[in-house]
């Protein structure tokens, strides 16, 4: 190896051959110094901390000068153990871990994880109209800041810069919906067992009715960016190919499938919180690559906005209405207000319990301390997240714990085709056929 | 008052009504005390209270919509592929219905699953372990969702393995998808997929000990100080059962 070597691309023998580091300058001296070994096969080693990666998945690609002959991933990297955990808190707190899991689309990791609790406590049919109507609202609005981030990213990943100062120009307006509704940008915990955690604040329908205005004249700008464009689409067009029955036996749903002309979307197949209520059409493309992703992602967010639309409508005619289960033993009794010292109970809410009723007094007390206990049975409730199928199964013992709760993330399942998409590709195809996929490695570990 | 006997039991004018058969109910597991205080330290009088845990019972023909054409097939099918015993029993609960299936079998039964013209059970959502500890015999629970997309129907398969024997026929060579599932399902609980290409960790790191989903492995965790107060860690705060 040449002396003049630069000294952050390193080497060093090990029982596996010897192996160079390489972060990001000129490969020319390290294939110099690779010498007679250059004609053998080389394995590279990309990531966990790659800005290609989508967080920190890291790549394991074989590779016969520029094509990869094989491609395995190596996940666990962002564990965090989030489904033990949720075993040592009560129903409602379950709520605030898995909603940091995929942290692209929080609302859904609350949605189904809370579904799967009402199906158990069976009260699915006396949740407040409003409060399904505000959690298909933040979904939606969640479904298009996440497809955002998706189209930027692999925008960006392709070298399309302008697309992702797009994306996340226009994914901050939704950031900013959320903060107004929930008093959060990410990490919500905001979609609980029995409803929502609040009513939305004054003004809120007027900030998203001109959201609504303000998205239908910027999403045809992506249109117009991308569709045609021919560089975007001869990085996009028959790459990370992947058809109907490699979906089906791979498990992959979502924007993947319907690339493949099948139009399954759950919301349509078998609807929850009221989907059936709501004008919109399944998006499917009939390419099986991630050009056609891209068109379903594209596609999807304008049928989003149209349910964000309806759903507002809804909410203009439901002011006052309930947000949480009537039942008082289930229902988190205090709704929260802005206090001298920040957030804290409501007045009147104090006022009630120390003042009025015992009954709300001790009904405050155990649902704060105990929580609510959950009849024994296993349930999973699976909702159309922006990457696919999303579902929580959820045991309970009888006890105020989850018994056990496991999390089928579309993320981790989907990424389970990175093989199939990349193996006999070029490297650089690797990265679009991973972006199409959309993984968050935050879901895929959990 | 009418004077005429009713013609037929008021158990079987509401057949809902009948309670569960003595025996069916399958219980696993206590519950004691009330307010999560043990030993000397619980004066609140509930101490010696102790409470079976009841899952939901077995359930009786008819199942209900489309439920009964579905293990009509499934017994069918599986007689026809050489394992009639395949069904231990079958549970409709809260509008879901699963079915126990043998161990042994599980293998031919998620084939027949898929590929029978009845049931197209062709998409599976993935596999989820469960740890019943007080499950004497069966302690490692393995769940598989599978959908239908062809008829538009979900069920749940599942299947248990003593924790001496936590061994389950793997189902990827059926369902691709489960890769990924059955290592998980293996890193977390230790319950090994006979068949399974590479069971290896796929979350842990590689040389982890222990399986952490097991209801014995602990949380783990350390006193966080805050202001003077210290707060013990989740799994040794006190807490209610």
């Amino acid at each position: 190896m040449s002396t003049d070597q630069d000294v952050y691309a390193g080497s060093s023998e090990t029982s596996e051959g010897r192996v160079f580091t390489v972060t990001g300058q000129d490969w020319d001296s390290i294939a110099e110094g690779l010498g007679e070994a250059a004609e053998e096969r080389i394995v590279v080693n990309m990531g966990p901390q790659h800005p290609s990666t989508h967080g920190v998945l890291r790549l394991i690609l074989e590779m016969e000068g520029e094509t990869v002959t094989e491609a395995r991933c190596g996940i666990g990297y962002l564990h965090t153990g989030i489904e033990k955990n949720m075993e040592f808190r009560s129903w409602t707190q379950g709520v605030t871990f898995c909603t940091r899991m995929d942290y692209l689309s929080p609302f859904y990791n609350e949605a189904t994880y809370v579904l799967g609790v009402e199906r158990l406590l069976d009260i699915e049919d006396d949740v407040p109209e409003k409060a399904q109507v505000m959690r298909v609202l933040l979904m939606e609005l969640n479904r298009i800041s996440s497809h955002l981030v998706a189209i930027a990213t692999g925008g960006m990943e392709i070298g399309a810069l302008t697309v992702m100062t797009m994306g996340f120009r226009e994914r901050e307006l939704v950031l900013d919906l959320f903060e107004l509704i929930t008093g959060l940008r990410m990490n919500h915990a905001f979609i609980r067992p029995g409803g929502v955690a609040q009513d939305l604040p004054p003004g809120a329908l007027e900030e998203i009715r001109s959201f609504i205005a303000l998205m239908k004249k910027r999403l045809p700008e992506y249109a117009a960016m991308c569709n045609a464009n021919p560089i975007f689409k001869h990085r996009l067009e028959g790459v990370g190919h992947l058809d109907l029955e490699g979906c089906l036996a791979l498990g992959l749903t979502g924007p993947v499938l319907r690339s493949t002309g099948y139009a399954w979307d759950l919301r349509k197949t078998q609807p929850y919180c009221g989907y059936e209520d709501y004008e919109f059409d399944v998006q499917t493309w009939d390419t099986c690559d991630s050009y056609g992703r891209f068109r379903v992602r594209l596609a999807e967010m304008s049928e989003s906005l149209r349910i964000v639309e309806q759903a507002a409508d809804r909410l203009a005619g439901l002011e006052g209405a309930p947000v949480m289960v009537a039942d008082k033993k289930i229902g988190w009794p205090s709704q929260l207000a802005i206090g001298s010292d920040g957030m804290g109970n409501s007045l009147d809410h104090i006022k009630h319990i120390m003042g009025e009723s015992m009954e709300a007094l001790i009904h405050h007390f155990k649902l704060v301390t105990e929580g609510f206990r959950v009849p024994a049975g296993q349930a999973y409730v699976p909702i159309e997240g922006p990457r696919g199928e999303l579902g929580a199964h959820v045991v309970s013992d009888g006890g105020t714990r989850p018994f056990r709760v496991h999390f089928r993330d579309p993320s981790f399942t989907n990424l389970q085709a990175t093989s199939v998409m990349s193996e006999g590709g070029q490297v650089a195809d690797v990265i679009v056929a991973i972006a199409s996929i959309d993984p968050v490695m935050g879901g895929v570990d959990r | 008052m009418s004077d005429e006997t009713p013609d037929q039991a008021a158990t079987d004018q509401s057949p809902e009504n009948v309670p569960a058969p003595v025996g069916t109910q399958h219980t696993a597991g206590v519950r004691t005390g009330m307010f999560g205080v043990h030993g000397t330290g619980d004066t609140s009088g509930y101490g010696g209270l102790t409470k079976a845990v009841e899952w939901p019972a077995p359930s009786a023909r008819p199942y209900g919509g489309w439920f009964d054409a579905v293990a009509d097939a499934l017994v069918a099918a599986a007689a026809s592929a050489g394992v009639e015993d395949a069904l231990r029993s079958v549970v409709v609960h809260r509008g879901e219905i699963t079915f126990h299936v043998r161990r042994e079998d599980l293998a031919v039964v998620g084939r027949v699953l898929r590929d029978d013209p009845a049931l197209r059970f062709e998409f599976c959502a993935g596999v989820s372990g469960v740890n019943y500890p007080e499950d004497a015999g069966r302690e490692m629970h393995v769940v598989y969702h599978l959908l239908s997309m062809t008829y538009n129907r979900r069920i749940r398969l599942e299947t248990a393995a003593p924790d001496s024997d936590p061994h389950v026929p793997s189902l990827v060579a059926v369902y691709p998808t489960l890769d990924w599932h059955e290592r998980e399902t293996f890193d977390m609980f230790g319950i090994v997929f006979d068949g399974h290409p590479s069971l290896t960790r796929i979350l842990m790191p590689d040389d982890w000990p222990g399986h952490p989903q097991r209801k014995d492995y602990p949380l783990g965790g350390i006193p966080v100080e805050y202001k003077g107060g210290t707060v013990p860690p989740p799994d040794q705060r006190r807490s209610y059962n």
